[in-house]
């Protein structure tokens, strides 16, 4: 109690004290990430707009379902977990590095921020993997040409199209067959032969006919999907990869401070504040990151 | 006062920046580890819990007839629950919840535009697709009142004696 009534007596506006109570950068900082905030914000809530415009959109445990090394098995939300189990740890060795600072301690705030930055590292490794599955990850999609006629085309999540849109009719898909190409043909002919059928090699699917590799598909297995919305993959590239920049940036402050530490120059300025700043950026990546986890993956 | 800051005087952070009135208690390392512990842990449990209703409602798509309701209100939990997740990092990792009240308000009054942001331009995509849905391109706006399909021609006289 005895605290708190010195806090309301102190004359805050009269002059030679921060009114706020905080060092002009450490200020500063807060303002900028207000601003940031409001620049994710605006970026998550056009991505709301067109989502809720849309008639259909991808269930996210039906487009992020992959793991490293987890070859086709279907883990929903598993690799994502991981990212976010990542982040709040680096968050976490952050806060310590901050209170190591707090005491004075190089040596914490040495090994903290290091943690902190293996953390983030660990982050884009993940992240890079995720982009990289999505881009390259091709998925059979039932497509029409400018004639009308369908066929089945194999496409990857880029911003030109997206092959997570509802299932196809199955007699639709059955009757693309014919009309598509025999690459495609090979490829499904391997990966889902009808059942009875052995899953014959590569190789000596690609000596048979368009017509004999057709009737070898099982399209009901092949789960077979129209094109989504061309939407989601600019949104979905473009907010990840904002916070991305995000956390690459934090990173690269976060090294400047460890090499600023390392050589004493906070020793020697007496005060560990710069830590704290950065510390409060590190702090909203995070922060920014459990709503684009939110917005993408979970909703 | 001093204005210059002499390291090999005074190594406390008060003479670096004297602006700053008074400095928080920083506690005492054990109470601090625990209150960092006890947050790690709030955290980890609120997220575990946003995952198992993630799974959870992927189930619920995958079923035989999915309820929209159900999978309305655990959507509605996720967001509450990160609303608390992200309270909790603010206010504790970034010690805004230390700062002095006057402080704490000019960060927190302007977020509140993002009441009306995410209302206003969700309602805003929502309507667009009832447009897009009920779209007619053969209707044309006119200010003569046109004759509903099946309607007998005794409207057209009664038109005529409005106009006189």
């Amino acid at each position: 109690m005895s605290t708190q009534s010195t806090v309301h007596q102190t004359k805050w506006w009269s002059g030679g004290k921060s009114p706020f109570n905080l060092e002009y950068g450490k200020l500063m900082m807060w303002y900028f990430l207000m601003s940031d905030a409001f620049t994710f914000g605006a970026f998550l809530i056009s991505y709301g707009t067109i989502r809720f415009s849309q008639n259909f959109w991808p269930d996210p445990n039906v487009v992020f379902n992959a793991f490293p090394g987890a070859g086709h098995a279907n883990l929903p939300l598993a690799f994502v977990s991981v990212m976010t189990f990542i982040l709040i740890i680096s968050s976490v060795t952050m806060v310590l590095a901050v209170h190591a600072g707090h005491k004075g301690d190089k040596n914490g705030v040495v090994k903290w921020i290091a943690w902190t930055i293996v953390g983030g590292l660990a982050f884009l490794g993940c992240q890079a993997w995720e982009w990289h599955h999505l881009i390259t990850g091709e998925h059979a999609v039932l497509a029409t040409t400018i004639d009308g006629n369908n066929y089945i085309d194999m496409i990857g999540q880029n911003m030109g199209g997206n092959p997570w849109g509802e299932l196809a009719d199955p007699a639709l898909a059955q009757s693309a067959l014919a009309a598509s190409s025999h690459e495609t043909l090979v490829h499904l002919a391997h990966e889902f032969p009808k059942e009875g059928m052995a899953a014959a090699s590569v190789e000596s699917l690609e000596k048979m006919s368009t017509t004999q590799l057709a009737g070898m598909v099982d399209v009901a297995h092949a789960h077979i999907r129209e094109k989504g919305p061309i939407a989601f993959g600019g949104y979905f590239f473009g907010i990840t990869g904002f916070h991305g920049f995000h956390v690459f940036s934090g990173v690269v402050i976060n090294i400047v401070m460890l090499i600023m530490a390392q050589k004493g120059i906070f020793q020697q300025r007496g005060h560990y504040l710069m830590i704290e700043k950065a510390g409060l950026y590190w702090h909203f990546v995070d922060l920014v990151w459990v709503f684009v986890f939110l917005c993408f993956y979970l909703i | 006062m001093s204005s210059h800051y002499d390291p090999t005087k005074n190594i406390s952070s008060s003479a670096a920046y004297p602006e700053v009135s008074f400095h928080h208690g920083h506690a005492d390392d054990a109470t601090f580890r625990k209150k960092v512990r006890k947050t790690t842990i709030l955290l980890s449990i609120i997220t575990v819990i946003e995952l198992a209703i993630g799974l959870a409602i992927y189930t619920i798509h995958k079923g035989p007839n999915p309820s929209d309701l159900l999978v309305l209100m655990f959507k509605g939990v996720v967001c509450i629950l990160t609303l608390a997740k992200a309270f909790y990092i603010v206010s504790v990792f970034m010690h805004l919840g230390d700062e002095i009240r006057n402080m704490i308000m000019t960060i927190v009054v302007p977020l509140m535009l993002f009441v009306w942001f995410i209302i206003a331009f969700i309602a805003d995509g929502n309507s667009y697709k009832n447009l897009r849905n009920n779209y007619d391109p053969y209707f044309k706006e006119t200010t003569m009142p046109t004759k509903h399909h099946g309607e007998k021609h005794e409207a057209a006289p009664a038109e005529k004696s409005g106009k006189e």
